[in-house]
């Protein structure tokens, strides 16, 4: 299987088993589709009305090596064998819900303003330790672990935060084992005390902001007044990365259909000086007025190809930034195994309420029937966790099909079971923005591979401008 | 050297079969997305 896909007159193919990447010229262009459907007579036949017989003969001829290398038209020899329940059950990362309150009330809120359908809560020391625990019991041979500390706002209960870090950090070095811990915030409650601790145990800070001051403000409001958060929030944000010297945070926000211009909101973040920078879509229910709807499409697929411009010029120019969507590394990436284990929730990867249920990822918390466990019993529901584990790409007729699979891993359960009530059909809305990022990120990847094209595109862009 | 097809990456995701699947790689929604899954752009940690 292949994709082919064109930005800015680069013309690029996308060998789907292998990951290899290829660009080719206007002929080899024309001839890739033609390779596996008619002989080599009637390719050059067909051709060479417009193009010189031996330049056809080159391709074919160039193609044929790719072929026999394994880098075009390469098989998928796993597919069929691996069927998910290979592993045993192996845990490596908690959500740790510590807070199932917020201090703002942001309006696409999946959490229900932090409570997630139940009461407003914190998650008791106690809890937090056996969550710990329970990861260390059931992490297996894996010696790196992970806990992200999430809400509603989890500096809500920064005392418990403070001290599980702590214990985590004693629990795993008996064990000869390794605890990353991640924060996720709003960053309305940081201070010196909370940045200067976060900084000493060097943990990894996503904060959220969603661009540009109205385009915050629509949606980030604060309890109780109702008021925008980004005067707020911003400052504290801008003084806690310089903190830690532009290393080690993702700034994150979300953009809805009332930005779909959010390439704008992306660059807003760029100028405060923000290197790591994530703009997602919006999840929710389509009855929502923000929900992303199958018309705006086009207009976000341009959004994301302006934005991608503007990544290369900047890198260009010596200020680059990482968007999160456009990383990729082509010859490095992730090895099948895990492209095919997804995102791991329900089976890798859970969400610990304050109460200590598990679910099989924050966004299941508090729904109906997807309920695993809980960290004093262990898992109860481990029919649950098989339907999570066999959900991967090739149990997914939606996937097994699409050029993207290796690269989103089956997309978001918790997408698909809001969309179509099934963790098996994915949400049709983020395959399709997944896919136009992908395209983004691997065009970005083959400017940065110094061919001939990019300063071709770099000449035009920049007389364009 | 070829003339009409430059290949930008030589990996080959099917022999990672026989490498991988350490499981040591971070988990993808613990990083920066949270709402969107995408595998592709972590990092192998071996």
């Amino acid at each position: 299987m292949i994709h082919k896909f064109e930005i800015d007159g680069i013309k690029i193919v996308l060998d789907v088993n292998s990951g290899a990447v290829h660009v080719m010229d206007s002929l080899a262009w024309e001839v890739v589709d033609d390779f596996c459907v008619l002989s080599r007579e009637d390719i050059l036949n067909k051709y060479s009305q417009r193009y010189p017989r031996a330049e056809i003969e080159e391709v074919l001829d160039e193609i044929s090596g790719l072929r026999a290398d394994g880098l075009l038209f390469s098989d998928d020899r796993y597919e069929g064998e691996i069927t998910g329940k290979e592993s045993g059950f192996i845990v490596k990362a908690l959500c740790l819900n510590v807070s199932h309150d917020c201090n703002l009330r942001c309006r696409y809120c999946f959490a229900g303003s932090g409570r997630f359908g139940g009461a407003r809560s914190l998650m008791p020391l106690e809890t937090g330790q056996r969550a710990i625990d329970f990861l260390l019991e059931n992490c297996g041979g894996r010696r790196r672990c992970e806990i992200d500390f999430f809400g509603g706002e989890p500096l809500m209960n920064f005392e418990t935060v403070r001290s599980l870090v702590s214990y985590g950090r004693a629990r795993a070095e008996r064990r000869n084992k390794e605890i990353k811990f991640t924060l996720t915030t709003n960053a309305l409650l940081l201070n010196d005390e909370i940045t200067g601790f976060l900084n000493r145990e060097n943990i990894s800070v996503v904060l959220s902001l969603d661009g540009r001051p109205a385009v915050n403000d629509a949606m980030r409001v604060r309890a109780g007044t109702g008021q925008g958060s980004y005067n707020l929030v911003k400052p504290k944000i801008s003084a806690f990365i310089e903190s830690r010297n532009n290393e080690n945070y993702f700034v994150r926000g979300t953009f809805t259909r009332h930005n779909l211009d959010f390439s704008r909101d992306v660059l807003h973040l760029a100028d405060l000086g923000y290197r790591y920078i994530s703009v997602e879509p919006v999840v929710g229910p389509p009855s929502e007025e923000w929900a992303l709807k199958d018309e705006d499409l086009p207009e976000i697929f341009r959004e994301y190809e302006s934005l991608v411009r503007e990544y290369v010029r900047r890198t260009h120019e010596g200020r680059p930034f990482e968007f999160f969507h456009f990383n990729l590394d082509l010859n490095n990436g992730p090895c099948l195994p895990k492209r095919l284990a997804g995102c791991g929730a329900g089976h890798e990867y859970m969400a610990v309420t304050p109460e200590g249920d598990l679910y099989p990822c924050h966004q299941f918390v508090g729904m109906n029937g997807f309920k695993l466990g809980s960290v004093w019993e262990g898992v109860s529901d481990s029919a649950l966790v098989n339907r999570f584990r066999e959900a991967h790409i090739y149990n997914k007729e939606t996937c097994r099909n699409c050029w993207a699979k290796f690269h989103c891993g089956g997309g978001c359960h918790a997408n698909a079971q809001s969309a179509n009530g099934t963790i098996l059909k994915p949400y049709h809305i983020g395959c399709e923005l997944e896919k136009k990022r992908l395209e983004c990120a691997v065009y970005f990847q083959v400017l940065r591979a110094g061919t001939k094209e990019r300063e071709r595109t770099l000449t035009t862009y920049n007389d364009n401008q | 050297m070829t003339k009409h097809i430059k290949t930008i990456n030589k990996a080959n995701l099917q022999q990672t079969v026989k490498e991988g699947g350490c499981g040591e790689c971070q988990a993808s929604c613990q990083s920066a997305c949270k709402t969107s899954c995408t595998v592709g752009n972590q990092v192998c940690a071996k």
